[in-house]
């Protein structure tokens, strides 16, 4: 099973109903996945803090959601965790890394070397996957941590399971 | 007239019209309110367990507010949030307008002013209109409320009308005194949860 169908059958065992991303390579299938699920409401964001923000309404209402987005998109969430933190709101991100290894773009690299710093600044759990093996045990318990014992957690997706990105060159 | 006392002369007043918002709304009305008079021009007209007054999250209030929507298809939603908070959110408008749901309304107090921080001026001092921006993301029921007489007529159909819809309401730029919400923000999540799901809510 490709890793990113680890991911979406992990979500579906814990019965998240609301997927919130910022389109990303890496999580390109497993967004498709979501969108083609009709138990899933799959919502397209114009910046990532939008997305913590609607699983905080979640919630609110009585659903499991999840975010999923590149590392970059750490960076744009900062100070929305806090909302998160300070209502004891569950947070379920997965997180695909740019800027961690065989990046041809320099500009991926200052944030995607601060994610796991700036999620741990906020108080989000971080768990780190780098090995198909582990992805659904990793996912499961990043969704367990969530709303079962309502922490914040993401899990981080090293880039050795991305293809190789380049423009080209 | 300049721009930075045009705001003076509005003859709605916030206070009032929170009130008459939370009157038509009835008891069961699921709320959001935003940073920050809105919180308290809410709290004024009746704090309850069904309000989640964000206290902080700034750019935030409509997300929350399309998070419940979408999780509570049944049961109306409004996020009443103030200018600067929903000029801080603007793509947010576009993210609901994708979703569309139909039990979202969205109700804007413009007072042109960054009211928590001094009075300075935003950007709806200006040029900016954010009905423009909303009706401009696809929101089909974005509309400006000028005065008392314009309010009047609409605000029998406020919850009525099919969301996602927002209304810009003009209020008057003052200082109120402040009627403050409970603060802690786990205490204001588990009572929403509580109320709207019951104990189940808060295990």
């Amino acid at each position: 099973m490709d890793w990113w169908r680890k991911i979406y059958v992990a979500l579906k065992n814990a019965d998240v109903r609301q997927i919130v991303y910022v389109p990303d390579a890496g999580h390109a299938e497993l967004i498709d996945a979501c969108i083609e699920d009709n138990d899933i409401i799959s919502i397209p964001l114009t910046t990532e803090e939008e997305g913590v923000a609607v699983l905080a309404g979640a919630w609110l209402g009585g659903q499991r959601g999840a975010l999923l987005m590149q590392s970059s998109g750490v960076g744009n969430c900062i100070n929305m965790f806090g909302l998160m933190q300070t209502c004891r709101f569950p947070l379920a991100a997965f997180v695909t890394m740019r800027g961690q290894w065989q990046e041809f773009n320099p500009w991926q690299m200052p944030m995607g070397q601060g994610t796991e710093l700036a999620l741990s600044a906020m108080n989000v759990n971080v768990e780190t996957a780098d090995n198909p093996k582990d992805i659904f045990e990793k996912s499961a318990a990043v969704l367990h941590s969530a709303f079962v014992a309502n922490q914040m957690t993401a899990l981080l997706l090293h880039q050795r399971l991305m293809p190789k990105k380049t423009f080209g060159n | 007239m300049n721009l930075s006392s045009r705001a003076r002369t509005y003859d709605l007043r916030r206070r009032e019209v929170a009130k008459r918002i939370s009157e038509v709304g009835g008891k069961k009305l699921l709320v959001v309110t935003g940073l920050g008079s809105t919180n308290w021009d809410f709290t004024a007209a009746g704090d309850r367990d069904l309000i989640f007054p964000m206290w902080g999250a700034m750019g935030g209030a409509v997300s929350v507010g399309l998070g419940l929507a979408l999780a509570q298809p049944k049961n109306r939603v409004l996020v009443a949030t103030g200018d600067g908070e929903m000029l801080m959110g603007l793509g947010s408008l576009a993210t609901v307008a994708v979703q569309a749901p139909s039990n979202l309304t969205i109700i804007v107090f413009d007072n042109e002013r960054y009211g928590e921080t001094g009075m300075q001026l935003s950007a709806t001092a200006d040029e900016a209109d954010i009905a423009a921006i909303a009706t401009g993301c696809g929101i089909k029921s974005a509309v400006n409320i000028n005065n008392d007489k314009e309010l009047k007529k609409s605000l029998p159909k406020l919850f009525k009308i099919p969301g996602p819809s927002l209304w810009v309401i003009k209020v008057r730029a003052e200082s109120l005194d402040f009627v403050l919400p409970p603060k802690d923000g786990a205490f204001l999540k588990d009572r929403f949860r509580r109320a709207l799901l019951g104990d189940v809510g808060i295990l």
